[in-house]
């Protein structure tokens, strides 16, 4: 382990003095390729990486940018698309408290069911850049179910951004603004005539589009005044335009007068370059650095604005710039908890039973899918990394890499019971007692720590994809490659580890906590 | 280069040849000169957002009694400190502290502008900001920024039952986050202190692994107490925080979280379960202090995202609110009520109080009164500290 640690900064050292060394036009080798399939999906496998080595910058952010998909290629929990009206507790005197008790269980319940699909979606897409798309967007229109509640409505709100997360940003934008979700989540249904509520409008200017300093505290109340009347049908879960509660007066927004609406402020906003120059610094921060080049990001910028904010504009640019491939940006971006989960997983090929583990494992690394802290979502980077969470962090990897399959072809095996079996179905009427709650919670704790024990690795499976002669060169041809596999840089091979112990000392060295 | 180091190389250079913001920053730094971080700091969090009305409860007025028909606590049953005002029954095992002036009451503690989200309103307590301004870093690790803490200190702070790292979050602080601390060394095997980079997120990762391996190091978890804490999660967080401060040189604070106290509905058993719970864990953290004879040098203060609205609502519980009780004990507290009570006839439009105390006073009163440090630079301003500690 102390080898490595210095081995993995040494490489990051000589990284940062080296020339950048892929000529412009030249074809992606082995590290490009794993370079570009990381930042945009999870954790690329040996065939993923293979498929694209030999392309050209522009072919192969063409290939990821072509085969995105806009929709899940799995079944949501059949809760999220029931039909019919959706279900409260009945409000003020008539609900009883075994009732809403009830309801807050179900909402947890569904929630993790949801956290628990998505990672599902994100481990078995054949469209990674979709789904680390649709989690960049829901950490940029961030709406969280600890005020939303309705496990639906967050579901709905998931599927808006994924269908938009490679399209349109001025056309997202405009779905979101009528999200049910966010209209609960920034109080626009109760924006009224006369009685203005400022939360959404101010959110849109300072983190959807412009950006802080950008705009005065007059355009966020003119602005709150256009989105008068913006509402939700509470009962169908769907947006919903209340005239009498709009403001038809004139407003002034940004040195424009008129008779505007939502729509009109949105558009307003678009045309504004700090919107473009906002939303790449926020992408340029995602994809290649945490340091935005000002240069760059203008350029950038200028094309995503000039195409109609068309996000794959963006996105290729950004990908087949100079800045991305350049090595002094490699391993420069600590993983986020999906990131390291989902991204373990994928590498490893390891197919967990049950997923919901893997949701809440993150969650107590800091990420809890569906549940920013704030408005202003997961600070990410090095927030990411604490004490608690780098302890968190490296004891899933300890386990996950304990749990070895050992022969290949040995049975994977499934979790006992389901996640949600820890839960209760229903509550006593009697307060909860202390015990109980206790006794809920260790059942809880102990059904994750069961779903990542049950995750086998199947290392022979794994390291046979080298198919590599078994003398003593062939063995440390293995280890270069490994490494390389594994670490975000190149760091030099130790000696004298093999095969599954050399993984594990590899996922535990600090840098594997880099992308 | 971690920002510690950087102010200390920094306030050996002529501030002539610096930025305006770094000669600014390097005031801060030069000023606290004699920062006493072998007194010790305990915050307690009571998460949720505990109610005031029924922990100080206003026994005097009618408007109390009127606001909550169902949830108020009637005069006889409340532990009375004053004419006006007396303690949740619950509370009793803090009466000992009060009569021995160890006690301090803060009633109001709050800020301008309140805010009513649970994550909104404690970011603004953890960064002490002002209610529309957004921070990154906790109002400690500001602290610990300008006047660091000692560097054989295993660490600046440790964090117990709670993820957040509160008043610790952001770069540059050496928190501690422990589960319990048994726990914490055994999992610290699989930390590194080795290695050098100018990779910056690769930098930080290191940084982070040193400190649990200094941490580690210099952290024991076996002394053997006396004091028996109370079953259930606060009384075992207590006993860790307790092990952590057992250990010298320790720590400068440690920031305890008790939760539970967001009670929508069906207030009046869980709040005298969490006020009984909260109670005798102080009583034992007071007995465990006197053991190590650190009692003296300790100063205890509760705190909270917000307080409940008045009014109680229709399922038999309270709603979020604004200012609130909270407590300060220790040694060297000057015992007694401060604040002023609610003006529970004067609500505000969606039916909350005023505030009496600013909680950034509070802060001040420790960063001053107790370490010795300036407190503008880390508050963003001046707010002067209470009457609270004898010096």
């Amino acid at each position: 382990m102390r080898a490595l640690a210095s081995l993995a900064t040494i490489a990051a050292v000589l990284s940062l003095a080296s020339p950048a060394h892929a000529a412009r036009s030249g074809a992606l080798d082995y590290g490009d390729a794993r370079h570009l399939l990381n930042r945009t999906g999870f954790g690329a496998t040996q065939a993923e990486i293979d498929h694209y080595v030999g392309m050209s910058r522009d072919e192969a952010a063409k290939a990821l940018l072509g085969s995105a998909r806009t929709a899940a290629l799995t079944t949501p929990p059949p809760a999220m698309v029931a039909t019919g009206a959706l279900h409260y507790p009945r409000r003020g005197a008539g609900a009883s408290e075994d009732e809403l008790k009830m309801f807050r269980q179900q909402q947890v319940r569904e929630g993790l069911e949801l956290r628990g699909w998505w990672i599902g979606e994100m481990l078995s897409t054949p469209s990674p850049l979709t789904e680390r798309m649709t989690l960049f967007w829901h950490n940029h229109f961030v709406s969280s179910q600890q005020k939303v509640k309705l496990t639906e409505l967050m579901y709905r709100q998931n599927v808006t951004l994924r269908a938009n997360a490679l399209g349109n940003f001025g056309a997202m934008l405009h779905a979101i603004a009528r999200d049910p979700a966010m209209i609960v989540y920034l109080d626009s249904a109760q924006n009224r005539k006369g009685a203005p509520n400022e939360n959404f409008a101010r959110e849109l200017m300072e983190l959807f589009t412009l950006g802080e300093g950008n705009y005065s505290e007059r355009d966020v109340k003119e602005a709150a005044r256009a989105f008068t009347g913006w509402s939700l049908d509470r009962e169908r879960g769907e947006f919903v335009f209340r005239r009498g509660l709009h403001d038809y007066g004139s407003k002034t927004l940004l040195g424009r007068t008129g008779n505007f609406d939502g729509d009109d402020v949105i558009d307003i906003l678009l045309a504004q370059p700090s919107t473009a120059e906002f939303v790449t610094r926020k992408l340029w921060r995602e994809l290649v650095s945490p340091d935005p080049d000002p240069a760059e990001v203008t350029r950038i910028a200028a094309r995503f604005r000039d195409s109609g904010y068309d996000i794959k504009t963006a996105l290729f640019a950004l990908l087949t710039s100079d800045a991305f491939y350049a090595r002094e940006n490699r391993g420069t971006l600590i993983k986020s908890p999906i990131d390291l989960v989902v991204g373990t997983l994928r590498q490893f090929d390891m197919h967990p039973g049950e997923t919901i583990p893997f949701a809440v494992a993150a969650a107590g690394m800091g990420q809890n899918l569906f549940a920013p802290p704030n408005v202003k979502g997961w600070p990410g980077q090095e927030v990411w990394i604490n004490t608690s969470t780098l302890l968190a962090r490296k004891q899933f990897l300890d386990r996950l890499m304990r749990a070895d399959g050992g022969p290949a072809g040995m049975p994977r095996t499934a979790t006992a019971e389901p996640m949600t079996a820890a839960l209760p179905e229903s509550v006593p009427s009697q307060a909860v007692g202390k015990d109980l709650k206790q006794a809920r919670r260790l059942r809880l704790m102990c059904a994750v720590d069961r779903g990542v024990r049950s995750v086998q690795f199947d290392s022979a499976a794994w390291f046979a994809q080298w198919k590599a002669p078994r003398d003593a060169e062939g063995r440390k041809a293995d280890a270069v490659r490994l490494l390389f596999a594994v670490a975000p840089q190149t760091p030099l091979p130790p000696q004298g580890i093999e095969s599954v112990a050399l993984v594990r000392e590899l996922v535990l060295d600090a840098a594997y906590q880099l992308k | 280069m971690d920002r510690r180091r950087f102010l200390k190389l920094a306030a050996a250079a002529p501030i002539a040849g610096l930025a305006p913001g770094l000669a600014t920053n390097l005031a801060f730094a030069a000023a606290p000169a004699g920062a006493d971080y072998r007194r010790l700091l305990i915050l307690i969090e009571l998460k949720g957002g505990n109610d005031g009305l029924n922990t100080l409860v206003p026994v005097a007025d009618p408007a109390y009694y009127a606001l909550r028909p169902k949830l108020a606590i009637a005069r006889d049953s409340v532990i009375q400190l004053s004419d006006a005002a007396g303690l949740h029954p619950a509370l009793e095992p803090l009466l000992p502290l009060w009569r021995a002036r160890e006690l301090a009451v803060l009633q109001g503690v709050g800020y301008p502008e309140p805010n009513l989200s649970h994550f909104r309103s404690i970011e603004i307590w953890d960064t002490a900001s002002a209610s529309s301004q957004y921070l990154q870093d906790g109002w400690l690790t500001r602290t610990f920024a300008l006047a660091p803490t000692p560097a054989d200190f295993a660490a600046d702070g440790v964090i117990i039952g709670s993820p957040e790292l509160g008043p610790l979050s952001g770069g540059g602080t050496r928190a501690i986050a422990l589960a319990n601390a048994e726990q914490f060394l055994r999992q610290a095997r699989l930390a590194t202190a080795e290695g050098q980079t100018r990779n910056k997120a690769l930098q930080h990762i290191l940084k982070v692994e040193a400190d649990v391996v200094q941490a580690a190091a210099h952290l024991k978890a076996d002394h053997p107490f006396k004091t028996v804490f109370p079953q259930g999660a606060f009384g075992t967080a207590i006993g860790t925080a307790c092990q952590v401060v057992a250990n010298r040189p320790g720590v400068a604070v440690v920031r305890v979280t008790q939760t539970g106290y967001d009670t929508h509905s069906g207030q009046a058993p869980t709040q005298a379960r969490l006020l009984g719970e909260l109670a005798g864990g102080v009583v034992a953290l007071r007995s465990a202090l006197d053991e190590l004879g650190r009692w003296d040098e300790t100063l205890v203060f509760t705190y909270a995202e917000f307080g409940r609205r008045p009014k109680e609502n229709l399922s038999g519980g309270t709603d979020h609110g604004t200012a609130s009780v909270h407590f300060a004990l220790g040694g060297r507290i000057a015992g007694g009520l401060y604040g002023e009570q609610a003006s529970l006839g004067r609500l505000s439009g969606d039916g909350n109080t005023g505030y009496a105390i600013d909680f950034r006073s509070v802060y001040a009163t420790a960063l001053e009164r107790w370490w010795n440090v300036a407190s503008t630079g880390p508050l963003g301003g001046r707010f002067a500290p209470l009457p609270m500690l004898r010096t």
